[in-house]
């Protein structure tokens, strides 16, 4: 090893000492942050989420260079993104798709959670940070799916800024500043392409808190024992080149859709202008909001179904408390296992029904699976972490692998 | 400096502890919070309708060619407004109702203008989430009730555009409106 330091050495030592920018980097996700050994692939889904809030942010820059936020010329701004722009469509269709896949990959990435347990201590305030990114997501693809000024557009705006008319007293006055008129215009358009081009930047304030929280106790893993300091791995290069591995079969799937199905994840209807005076026959969300709309609707009293459509995401936010088991991972923990996966299939029967008009079967499957998601929290959860007898946890995550390799 | 050390500095406190220093601290927040409430209020405010969206809120128009038992839509604040001319049978039904069994009770009189009863003119926004209700164009379906059926999540009106079933809390919406001569209206 030669001791005379190169001078590019010597400046970014310069740098470094004057703006740590580099460490900092190292630090969060580099070769300095140790990591348990044993994340399995599902831990790549929190590296995903960053890579696809990147790509949303990089597409919508450049469409909103060519997109027009005004009630007589939105609509046909993004027919001309799409047939007279270069490359228009194709960006326009991964930042379409690409929503409905920081969706996927972040319903992978909570349910993830839920099964590990890492929502337990010491990682609530990691959680917390984690449903209110979640929430800031939901805001913004609502208000990124106006923009194009589609029946679908119109009318889910007009249903979804109803909801606050359920409030009491107070509700008309929000609705009509929410509008900032008297239904659904142009000032409503415009103030949702200026959200609409805020929130992402907030979301990346609030993912440096999600990470600055994940890092004061680590990551949890699939045991969900604590990793001792033999059992981590440097983040870079061991999970780097897992994350990016991950990315590729990510890219793989995503392009098929944004090349072959761009439309598939779509509703056509907002193919269609939006018209004021005519209600489409069956309004549906998109995909990604639909067990919440199932809930929404499950009740028959507005304020109710309100508050039981936000309620069932605010939750969340109690969880830690709510689930009073110990122990951290379900591979351990076998009732619960049973009872997470029934509740997943309970989201995906939810999702069917929010996607059917509220009437006859769906209605009434709706009505019994919106009562089983509550009674999952609020019962489940704390009684069978009271009354399970978790099978027995390892000493440490190495010993698990060394007892199993015996 | 020693007025930087409150706590060994023999500041006169009150009967429950408060010293002249926290009074101080706790009217300059309360100060500050309200002044930047009334700073706020101007960017807030600016999301209300602005002048120029108020302006419109007039319409008029003409039910000379309305013929009884036929309903149309004209347009107020970018909004439909139903305006249907009620058969004699039809203002009978809705006048029979016991109001025991209304949701949001109201009879069909305080709904119509005394001597125009055959003129319904209603807000087309149904009150759970603000679709636009069925049963003005001719061949649309008009609900259990009559009057009109919102798909949205299925509320049914009835023939003075009261709520009778679904999950809308309220009647339609009575706009204010006013007859300029016998047959012009004005809403707004
Ligand atoms: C959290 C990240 C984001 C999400 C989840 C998101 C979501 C969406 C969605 C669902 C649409 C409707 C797509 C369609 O059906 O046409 C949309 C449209 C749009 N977004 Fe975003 N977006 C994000 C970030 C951004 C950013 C940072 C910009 C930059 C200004 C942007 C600009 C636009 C524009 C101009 C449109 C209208 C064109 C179109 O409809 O394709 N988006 N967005
Ligand atoms: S908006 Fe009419 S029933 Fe929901």
């Amino acid at each position: 090893m030669s001791t005379e330091k190169s001078v590019w050495q010597k400046a970014f030592e310069w740098h470094e000492a004057r703006l740590p920018l580099v460490s900092f980097v190292d630090n969060a996700v580099g070769s300095k942050y140790p990591a348990p050994k044993n994340l399995n692939y599902f831990w790549n889904f929190g590296f995903l989420a960053g890579f696809v809030l990147v790509l949303m942010i990089m597409t919508g820059i450049v469409l909103a260079m060519n997109y027009v936020p005004h009630k007589d010329m939105a609509f046909d701004s993004v027919e001309r993104i799409m047939r007279d722009v270069n490359y228009g469509w194709l960006i326009r269709y991964m930042h379409a798709n690409g929503a409905s896949f920081f969706f996927i990959v972040i319903y992978i990435h909570i349910f993830r959670g839920m099964y590990y347990g890492s929502y337990k201590a010491p990682r609530e305030v990691l959680w917390w940070m984690g449903i209110i990114i979640y929430l800031a997501m939901m805001a913004t693809a609502f208000m990124g799916y106006v923009l194009p000024w589609g029946q679908m557009s119109f009318w889910g705006a007009t249903v979804i800024t109803n909801m606050f008319s359920a409030i009491p007293l107070i509700g008309e006055p929000i609705v009509t500043w929410l509008w900032g008129g008297f239904g659904v215009d142009n000032p409503t358009l415009n103030r949702f392409f200026a959200l609409h081009y805020l929130l992402p930047f907030v979301i990346i304030g609030l993912v440096v808190l999600h990470i600055w929280a994940l890092h004061i106790p680590g990551s949890n893993n699939p045991l969900g024992i604590e990793a001792a300091p033999a059992d981590k791995i440097p983040f870079h290069p061991y999970y780097t080149i897992k994350d990016v591995f991950g990315l590729g079969v990510f890219l793989i799937v995503f392009f098929a859709i944004v090349f072959w199905l761009p439309n598939s994840l779509g509703h056509p209807l907002n193919y269609v202008e939006a018209n004021p005076l005519v209600t489409p026959p069956h309004i549906v969300p998109e995909w990604y909001y639909l067990p919440f709309y199932a809930i929404l609707r499950a009740i028959p009293d507005k304020l109710l179904g309100v508050v039981a459509m936000f309620g069932s995401i605010l939750i969340l936010f109690v969880l830690p408390w709510l689930d009073t088991s110990r122990v951290r991972s379900a591979t351990f923990r076998p009732v619960f296992k049973l009872f997470f996966w029934l509740f997943f299939a309970n989201g995906l029967v939810l999702g069917w029904c929010g996607s059917q008009l509220a009437e006859g079967l769906p209605l009434i499957i709706g009505r019994i699976c919106t009562f089983w998601y509550f009674f999952h929290f609020f019962v489940i959860v704390p009684v069978v972490g009271w009354m399970e007898t978790p099978r027995p946890l390892p000493a440490s995550i190495g010993s698990s692998v060394l007892k199993a390799a015996e | 400096m020693a007025n930087m050390a409150p706590a060994h500095s023999p500041a006169p406190s009150g009967a429950d502890g408060e010293t002249r220093r926290d009074f101080l601290l706790h009217t300059t927040v309360a100060f500050g919070a309200v002044g930047a409430g009334m700073a706020v209020w101007p960017l807030i405010h600016s999301m209300n309708p602005a002048a120029d969206t108020l302006a419109l809120s007039t319409t008029e128009f003409s039910l000379a060619t309305l013929q009884e038992g036929q309903a149309i839509t004209i347009v107020w604040r970018g909004k439909p407004v139903f305006v249907r001319f009620r058969t004699k049978e039809e203002i009978e039904a809705a006048r029979a109702v016991p109001m025991s069994e209304l949701t949001d009770p109201q009879a069909d009189d305080v709904r119509v203008k005394k001597g125009k009863e055959q003129y319904l003119i209603l807000e087309g926004v149904c009150t759970h989430l603000g679709c636009i209700p069925l049963g003005t164009k001719p061949m649309d379906q008009r609900g259990d009730f009559g009057g009109w059926f919102c798909p949205c999540h299925g509320s049914h009106y009835d023939m003075a555009g009261r709520i009778r079933k679904g999950p809308a809390p309220a009647n339609l919406k009575v706009p204010p409106y006013t007859f300029l001569d016998d047959t012009t209206v004005r809403v707004g």
